[in-house]
């Protein structure tokens, strides 16, 4: 049987078709301009195009710019090409497309519900376990799928963005102002570096040509956030996703994570400039949001493969839960214990801790306090503003 | 030439392409667009440009990138000792400022680096541009116009237009994320560890001498030593030396000889702590499910 997608009659033709296909990788966060569907075309023209895998594996090359986006062109190409027959509404562009391309934007607010249908009809990266295993075909379950996810649009407002971001940057600022006293030879300084320029004039017999300079060398301390987005932390989880979106914002080098019972990177979707629109993004990648959690596995699922790219001793690990994990301890502690190897300060943010008489009993947050260097409450942006003056002393 | 084509003349030079690295580099030689390729060190990323070179019979030009690479070191230099000299004797004829610069400022006094040199080859080369992510954000910028438009241009003497269009292949293991722009100039591969039969390929085809058994086993060892918890998880170039050096030890049986195999594993453990936690009991259990 064959699941290549019927198109219908009045289809224009496969330019049409492409452009529908760029459209609807666009609204699932891949960037991708006009050029691309263009050199998307001509790709299939050096490739047998009636073969799906050789058409898929062409786009991919032409579409995709990182690993995740490579890691989910597969399924996208799979909801759009092999639908088992069924028309997705964006094949053929017409007025119902460019109104779902604004519905993301803040300053169209009000197409959402109409338009956010026709985008999560089509998003099947908010739906890998679910959607997959069941037989029928994605739009169906992921729709299902989409009722029990919270729309984190609807727990995040601008206003709360605004705040965060204006505190984020405050505190990425008192993380990161450790410039050395003692300067360096740069390409853009200050001060002139004559011991360097004597050096390199001896080669042209004496004569100055390159005027070096100097400047204190930046020794950036850089931010990895991760969140937790659990059902023990939903009625927080309003103040920090809004604070992850102030502090990506704020500071480009900072990365952000979401785990419940896995990991999920959000820094692309996060970097976004629409706010509004990257916390959208953000609700699609948190499937299983309010579900449970398993914290020791996900630090250490972050310990093993981003870590090893992003964290080193100039980094801060900020973990944002309650500790609350279903999985042994032993898992939360081994996993800290290999986090903190590669030299990194770790924080963790407690909302719990703000509670009167809080002590640290769950068996996870027993296990995890050996590890962390500043252990802090946090149910509110307030309490987030404060941690400024403690954060300069790490 | 199809990219099949392409795969079986790779292979034939020793070098087992996936189907999607295939198509993709195929698509980078047709299209005449740089190719990014992405993955863990050590899986064979900088190989591509070096079979790719031979296949053409032309010549690789390389450039290693690192931090504080800039536009002199990649692009073009002025030859400063000359121009000096060539001031200095000018000055001695007694000749006027302005000839002076108009030559100074030439052909003859411009040193070339490797991204100026590949675009004014006779017949088109293989540029690669290694681990560029270890330069700095702004390098990334100098090259922008070169994989856009296959130019550079120079203040001095003007836009330099590529002779032939060099295949352009950059890799990257993320050490940082790379900027948007380069990104979408470029076709994108991710290159992953090579499966159980790809692996056995590439090491049938690098190593025949090792025999059809000890090298089922020794592919099924390696995969199995990647499932576990490592600090640096081995790469192709790491099974080779490790078929190497069993071959050397006389290892015919990878069940055989315990302390063999625990010599032997130098080459594909090279960490402290990961040749801590690989102990004999362990490297027997893997051999023994391998086999």
């Amino acid at each position: 049987m064959s699941r290549v997608t019927l198109f219908a009659a009045r289809d224009p033709g496969p330019a049409a078709r492409m452009s529908g296909f760029l459209a609807h990788l666009r609204q699932n966060g891949l960037r991708l301009g006009v050029a691309e569907t263009e050199l998307a075309l001509i790709a299939l023209t050096h490739v047998n195009a009636a073969l799906p895998n050789q058409t898929r594996r062409a786009l991919k090359a032409v579409c995709t710019g990182c690993k995740d986006e490579a890691d989910r062109f597969d399924d996208l190409f799979d909801s759009f090409w092999l639908n088992g027959g069924k028309v997705t509404q964006k094949v053929v562009p017409g007025p119902s497309q460019t109104r779902s391309d604004n519905v993301h934007s803040s300053r169209n607010r009000e197409g959402q519900t109409g338009g956010g249908d026709a985008g999560q009809a089509s998003a099947p990266d908010a739906s890998s376990g679910e959607a997959e295993s069941d037989g029928i075909g994605k739009l169906i379950a992921t729709d299902v799928v989409n009722f029990l996810k919270k729309d984190l649009r609807e727990i995040v407002n601008s206003s709360d963005i605004a705040e965060a971001e204006a505190i984020a940057r405050r505190l990425g600022a008192a993380l990161k102002d450790r410039r050395s006293r003692r300067r360096r030879e740069a390409r853009k300084g200050d001060k002139i570096h004559f011991r360097k320029i004597i050096r390199h004039s001896l080669a042209t017999g004496g004569e100055p040509l390159r005027l070096s300079k100097k400047w204190r060398p930046d020794r950036t301390r850089k931010i990895a956030a991760l969140c937790d987005v659990s059902g023990s932390m939903s009625i927080y989880s309003k103040v920090f996703l809004a604070f992850l979106a102030g502090l990506m914002r704020a500071d480009p080098y900072t990365d952000a994570y979401l785990f419940h019972t896995r990991l999920v990177r959000i820094t692309e979707a996060l970097r976004d400039k629409d706010a509004l629109r990257a916390v959208a993004r953000m609700s699609l990648m948190a499937d299983g949001f309010a579900g449970g959690s398993k914290i020791g596995r996900s630090i250490r699922n972050f310990a093993n493969t981003y870590a090893k790219r992003f964290v080193n001793s100039r980094t801060v690990v900020l973990i944002l839960s309650d500790g609350y994990d279903t999985d042994p301890p032993f898992e939360m502690s081994n996993a800290l214990a290999q986090l903190k190897k590669r030299g990194c300060k770790v924080i963790w943010l407690n909302p719990l801790k703000g509670w009167r008489d809080y002590t640290a009993t769950s068996r996870g947050m027993v296990a995890a306090l050996p590890y962390i260097d500043f252990f802090s409450a946090a149910n509110t942006l307030a309490d987030l503003d404060r941690l400024e003056q403690e954060l300069v002393r790490l | 030439m199809t990219w099949s084509d392409l795969q079986n003349k790779m292979s034939s030079q020793g070098y087992v392409a996936s189907d999607d690295l295939s198509v993709a580099l195929h698509l980078s030689v047709s299209l005449e667009r740089p190719i990014l390729l992405e993955g863990a060190a050590g899986v064979g990323k900088t190989d591509v440009a070096r079979v790719l070179a031979t296949i053409r019979e032309t010549q690789l030009i390389r450039l290693q990138c690192y931090e504080g690479l800039d536009a002199a070191q990649a692009i073009y230099e002025w030859n400063y000792q000359r121009q000096l000299l060539s001031i200095r004797a000018a000055a001695e004829d007694g000749q006027t400022g302005a000839s002076v610069e108009d030559r100074i400022f030439s052909e003859d006094f411009l040193l070339q680096r490797p991204l100026l040199a590949a675009i004014r080859q006779e017949k088109a080369p293989v540029l690669l541009i290694d681990e560029i992510d270890r330069a700095d954000e702004e390098f990334e910028a100098y090259l922008l116009e070169l994989l856009a438009d296959f130019q550079v241009t120079i203040p001095e003497l003007g836009t330099i237009k590529a002779v032939t269009k060099p295949i352009v292949v950059l890799t990257a293991n993320g050490t940082r994320d790379l900027s948007d722009a380069l990104r979408r100039r470029c076709l994108y591969t991710y290159v992953d560890y090579p499966d159980r039969i790809a692996e056995l390929a590439i090491l049938n085809s690098r190593c025949p001498d090792v025999s059809a058994k000890l090298s089922r086993q020794i592919v099924g060892f390696v995969q199995k030593l990647r499932s576990e918890e490592l600090e640096k998880v081995p790469g192709i170039a790491e099974t080779l030396d490790f078929a190497a050096a069993l071959m050397g030890l006389g290892v015919g049986d990878l069940t055989q000889d315990p302390v063999l195999l625990q010599a032997a594993l130098t080459t594909l453990l090279k960490t402290q702590v990961d040749q801590a936690n690989v102990t004999t009991e362990v490297a027997q259990r893997l051999a023994g499910r391998a086999a």
